[in-house]
């Protein structure tokens, strides 16, 4: 089943013609139309696009196109729904957008194109990467391809659950307090969430411009080493992009991991964490340290206000970045007797209940007289979260954690907390406030019912060939990454 | 709780939200709860601390002052609620 390939492995039958780029992307567009009516990834998809692109890749092949140069020709990949894609839709989720088409690619389009990538659908997502489950999708909810009564985790929950049900070769995702690393380890894949500046977040919809990061899904390690090398690198088009040059990731993962330091936080063996994954997180430990890690306890003594400042941050951004859906450039405009009252039923009617909350606290801890009190001092504690790290990568070469406390929870049962809901990103957010990389990799299943769980490594600043080589040594060592959920 | 001084009305006013009764009242409660939570930074003292806008800083990123190509004018117009010869439609603003 050509859909259930890995990147390297349909590009190593591609370059052999043991197949073509069409019947992998007609195996997608069958897995799609055979599972995605219960698991809901996807919000469109146009196959007719995506065969037409398929059989200008097999052209390209035919005229000897070179691999090395681009190292996705063929290869099947949909996204998350925050993307632009030019002429597609977008929508972020949300009803606000309307019937929006994007005139432009995002700079990440642009690069999967130019490597060759065919990408063909928008998968669902929290409305403006909102939430944790996709249950703020104001279309439907995407179910866990392990159980579909359960939740595939978020903001990018279609790209997570698309990868898992083996829908698409590999997706993108956009990561601002976890929505990359919390979904992949809810449905047992592999995400990455880059450094802040890795990536160009131009044609990204923007939620929290500070935190905000795209990040690839896929099957296994060696594949988000491909992706990350194909969408990583300076943009002109967006100021906040690195000038760092771009290794070869997937180069990198060969080496063993003798000698590399692991720091464990102990800050993050916390209450609320489950019996099972503290289980499979300090059996995945021992197994690091068999391979011949070092490991050693570290301390991250500002752990417990991570949350707390992403939740000033992010809003704060948000609101004024989500000041642009105003009813009258694009997307939905709801009429009233002047600009403001059109303003007003326009962001009323087109946001859902989330967004609406969080441009509201935005709004709020930015006010005149409470911008001290809450932004500027959530400011400052990121500095002291960022030193921590920092600090800590004097030591250790990444750091290992859970990727989240508890596997795939059921559906609805924290939608009406939303502070609740915000927990479940407790080991995750602290990444994005302190602007370094971090990756998902499966490390084991809880017992019954038997769902998917995260291991998570952090590294420094643009460390990402680091995490991405112990990740794979790791991966190497354990199958857990080949487990398909059980899904006819 | 900390919600002295938090008008849901107001907020959502200067947000440009329009709100019905039972929305106000639902968020009022949920961002009490919420403000209750990030009241949690108060306990740190963070008098000598500077502030971290983005923690990759990068300072003046700048590029040449030249004209390159943008979205055409249809381009621009093509998502456009309302418009009419080439401009985006908006209700009358000066009386």
């Amino acid at each position: 089943m050509l859909n259930q390939l890995t990147i390297s492995e349909l590009t190593a039958r591609l370059a052999t013609r043991q197949c073509s780029a069409r019947e992998a992307m007609q195996a997608c567009l069958e897995r799609v139309a055979r599972v995605d009516g219960r698991v809901k990834a996807f919000l469109s998809y146009d196959a007719a696009d995506a065969l037409a692109r398929a059989e200008a890749a097999d052209k390209a092949i035919a005229a000897g196109a070179n691999f090395k140069q681009r190292p996705l020709l063929g290869v099947p990949i949909a996204v998350k729904d925050v993307l632009c894609v030019k002429n597609h839709p977008c929508n972020c989720g949300s009803k606000i957008l309307d019937k929006f088409i994007s005139p432009y690619d995002a700079t990440v389009i642009e690069r999967l194109k130019a490597a060759g990538a065919i990408v063909f659908g928008r998968l669902n997502m929290d409305e403006f990467a909102m939430g944790s489950s996709t249950e703020n999708s104001a279309f439907f909810t995407t179910l866990n391809p392990w159980d579909t009564t359960r939740i595939p985790g978020g903001s990018s929950g279609g790209s997570a659950a698309a990868v898992a049900a083996d829908e698409a070769i590999a997706t993108l995702g956009s990561d601002t307090g976890g929505s990359i690393r919390q979904p992949a380890a809810l449905c047992g894949v592999v995400g990455l969430k880059p450094t802040y500046g890795r990536v160009s977040r131009y044609g990204l919809v923007a939620f929290a411009s500070s935190l905000d990061q795209v990040g690839p899904f896929t099957k296994d390690v060696r594949d988000a080493a491909t992706m990350l090398g194909v969408i990583s690198g300076l943009d002109p088009r967006d100021s906040t992009s690195v000038p760092e040059p771009v290794p070869n990731y997937a180069a990198a993962l060969n080496g063993g991991i003798k000698g590399v330091k692991l720091g464990l936080p102990r800050e993050y063996m916390i209450g609320g964490l489950d019996a099972e994954v503290k289980l499979a997180v300090d059996s995945a430990v021992q197994q690091l340290q068999k391979l011949g890690a070092q490991l050693m306890e570290i301390s991250l003594p500002h752990t417990d206000y991570a949350g707390a400042t992403y939740y000033i941050i992010a809003p704060a951004e948000a609101s004024a970045n989500l000041a642009r859906f105003d009813g009258i450039r694009y997307g939905l405009r709801v009429d009233g007797a002047g600009p403001i009252e059109l303003y007003g039923n326009t962001r009323g009617a087109g946001f859902g209940a989330e967004v609406k909350r969080r441009i509201i606290l935005g709004t709020y801890v930015l006010s005149s007289g409470y911008y001290d009190a809450y932004y500027l001092r959530a400011q400052k504690v990121r500095t002291l979260i960022r030193q921590d790290f920092l600090k800590a990568f004097e030591k250790v070469d990444a750091i290992v954690t859970p990727t989240t406390p508890t596997a795939a929870f059921k559906a609805g049962e924290k939608s009406g907390d939303p502070l609740e809901m915000y927990l479940s990103d407790i080991f995750t957010v602290a990444a994005n406030v302190a602007g370094i990389c971090g990756i998902s990799v499966p490390c084991g299943f809880t017992r019954s019912p038997r769902l998917p769980i995260g291991l998570q490594l952090l590294g420094k600043p643009f460390g990402e060939e680091t995490i991405l080589q112990i990740a794979h040594a790791y991966e190497q060592n354990t199958g857990w990454h080949k487990e398909k959920p059980p899904l006819p | 709780m900390p919600t002295t001084g938090f008008d849901v009305k107001y907020v959502a006013h200067l947000a440009r939200i329009e709100l019905t009764p039972e929305e106000e009242r639902k968020l009022a409660a949920q961002l009490g709860n919420i403000l209750g939570y990030i009241e949690k930074l108060k306990e740190l003292d963070v008098s000598q601390v500077e502030p971290t806008a983005h923690a990759v800083p990068m300072l003046n990123v700048t590029r040449p002052d030249e004209v390159r190509p943008g979205l055409s004018n249809e381009q621009a117009l093509r998502n456009a609620p309302s418009r009419a010869g080439g401009l985006f439609m908006v209700p009358k603003i000066v009386e």
